[in-house]
């Protein structure tokens, strides 16, 4: 099982009203609703990965967060908004960070960290923007636009006001590594954070 | 006329008749003491019943959705490219039931039946019905049919607003509601087309306040207006500018006001073809029931209230370029069925050809009906 996958079922409650921005292919949500029976559905802007949802029993909704947000979606009514790699490939993350928080108790966001030891090396050594496993595009053709670090992304919390509940550091892979765990903002690819702005856990 | 009969084709196809004694109390107060509806079938009931689906149909449709009556046909049913062995309602897995709605004047009781009471057509008395009293006569049907629930009731257009009524009229009698380029009441502009509509086959001379059958005549002129004006609301500028452009008939104006345009004589061949098959006072009465359809009016409006005994799944699918019900009407379904917390799939198909699009068998709304349709066979043990 993906690491990712697991971690993000350990914090799903039983039955939990789940939304999934940017839900791609509908893996997690299908994963979540048999592991954890949970309900919800995903936001998707992909045909391809819209048809493969349907197909498989995701529920899934064609919405651009770009341009639709999540206006059409009441306050507190889902118990978790995740948002798993697609953070940095969003307008504005501030706003949907904010907005994911309007309409879920709580958030679970992943995405790639733009100070990995091997994306400073690179740019380092080459001069040139730095490709990954996590970050396979060229810079002109790249749908990432807002990358940022771990740190940068615990920042704009904090100036939020928003609580960092946990966050677990991974690999490329979605593993587990104590070098990530001990140097997170350097060895660390993808985090998984769970924030919210409730003050009691 | 097909040479032969196409291998994705559910083929020869019969209707038939099926009577119904059993009063219907309709919303506008009255009774009807019994009635027919002409249906047609496709594929076979499996033994738990499971895998019915319900076919309903639009303002200008009938109970022959696929297939061919007869091997002289020049077309086969009207929505036979999604209906047949291998096609997003695969015959081969559902039992499809398709029939023509009361009022219909395609076989079905309506306003060119026999009323008994006279022994003439009813006409004008006969009850102006709405999507509720449809819904209530093909909840008989599936009685008839010994089907308990629908694995899904499907439908485009005024046929995506009986799937709507389905589920909240009976929620237990469906497990998927898929409604396509639909809207969950018309707006005042669509009223405003079909008075139109109305307007011309009333003031024909030859409709006879409705009883033009007595006369032995038929409101051509008026029947033939109202289908060219909804025809235009059926396509998107872009599909008619690409299929007529400012194209003449001839090469140069003839500076007077005959059909000198493509567009002109298309729109009249339309609508003269339709003005023989079709009935007006059945064109008055389901335009009248696509105005009267708003189930979130008892509920001040507010649609996700009345969506409360709904348990369903829905599937939402709209047009791009539709105007008729442009994708922000579906998206007011599908926002109101989200805060219902009612369980809903939506997608907007990028398509040219307006309102028609949902007829027309494109690439991606293929996969996705496929999808969700083989899905719902799995469900059900098909």
């Amino acid at each position: 099982m993906r690491a990712d996958l697991e971690i993000i079922q350990q914090w799903v409650q039983p039955g939990d009203h789940v939304l999934d921005l940017g839900c791609g292919d509908g893996t997690l949500l299908d994963f979540l609703q048999k592991e954890r029976n949970a309900t919800g559905f995903g936001l998707e802007i992909n045909p391809d990965h819209i048809t493969t949802c349907m197909g498989k029993g995701v529920r899934v909704i064609e919405q651009n967060l770009d341009t639709q947000g999540l206006d059409n979606f009441d306050n507190g009514m889902f118990d978790i908004v995740l948002m798993t790699q697609a953070l940095q490939a969003v307008r504005r993350p501030d706003k949907v960070i904010d907005e994911m928080l309007r309409v879920g108790r709580e958030g679970i966001v992943t995405f790639p960290n733009f100070a990995h030891w091997r994306l400073r090396w690179g740019l380092t050594l080459s001069g040139r923007m730095p490709e990954s496993d996590a970050l396979p595009y060229k810079w002109y053709n790249t749908p990432n636009i807002r990358l940022c670090t771990f740190k940068d992304f615990e920042a704009l919390c904090r100036q939020k006001g928003i609580r960092i509940k946990s966050r677990r550091v991974v690999d490329g892979q979605h593993q587990n590594s104590w070098l990530a765990r001990a140097w997170p903002n350097l060895m660390g690819e993808i985090a998984i954070y769970r924030i919210t702005r409730e003050t009691t856990s | 006329m097909p040479d032969a009969l196409p291998s994705d084709s559910v083929g020869l196809v019969s209707p038939k008749t099926i009577r119904f004694d059993a009063p219907l109390e309709l919303a506008c107060g009255q009774t009807l003491a019994h009635y027919e509806l002409v249906v047609e079938t496709y594929g076979t009931l499996n033994a738990d019943a499971s895998n019915a689906v319900l076919i309903c149909h639009a303002l200008s449709g009938h109970h022959h959705a696929a297939g061919f009556h007869s091997l002289d046909d020049r077309k086969p049913g009207w929505w036979d490219s999604c209906i047949g062995p291998g096609k997003p309602i695969d015959t081969n897995r559902f039992y499809v039931v398709s029939l023509n709605n009361l009022g219909g004047c395609h076989g079905s009781t309506g306003p060119n039946s026999l009323n008994p009471d006279t022994g003439k057509p009813y006409g004008p008395d006969f009850p102006v019905v709405t999507v509720a009293d449809w819904v209530a006569s093909q909840a008989r049907l599936a009685d008839h049919l010994g089907i308990e629930q629908w694995a899904a009731v499907v439908g485009g257009s005024l046929g995506g607003m009986q799937a709507l009524q389905w589920s909240l009229d009976f929620p237990d009698r469906l497990r998927h509601a898929v409604v396509i380029a639909s809207t969950p009441r018309l707006t005042a502009q669509n009223i405003a087309f079909n008075e139109v509509a109305r307007q011309a086959i009333t003031s024909d001379p030859e409709f006879h306040e409705g009883r033009y059958y007595d006369e032995n005549l038929v409101p051509r002129r008026g029947l033939m207006l109202a289908r060219m004006v909804g025809h235009i609301t059926y396509l998107s500028d872009a599909s008619m500018g690409e299929k007529f452009g400012r194209e003449l008939r001839e090469e140069a104006y003839k500076f007077g006001f005959d059909a000198e345009f493509q567009v002109e004589s298309y729109l009249r061949y339309q609508g003269e073809r339709f003005s023989e098959v079709f009935d007006a006072n059945t064109y008055l009465l389901m335009t009248r029931a696509l105005d009267y359809f708003d189930p979130a009016y008892e509920f001040g409006g507010d649609l996700s209230k009345a969506l409360a005994p709904a348990t369903c799944e829905y599937l939402v699918l709209s047009f791009s370029t539709d105007w008729r019900f442009s994708p922000a009407r579906s998206e007011e379904m599908v926002n109101a069925m989200i805060s219902a917390r009612k369980r809903v799939n939506y997608a907007e198909i990028d398509a040219p050809w307006g309102h028609d699009a949902f007829l027309i068998p494109t690439p991606r709304y293929t996969d996705i009906f496929t999808a969700y349709m083989d899905r719902v066979a799995r469900e059900a043990g098909a």
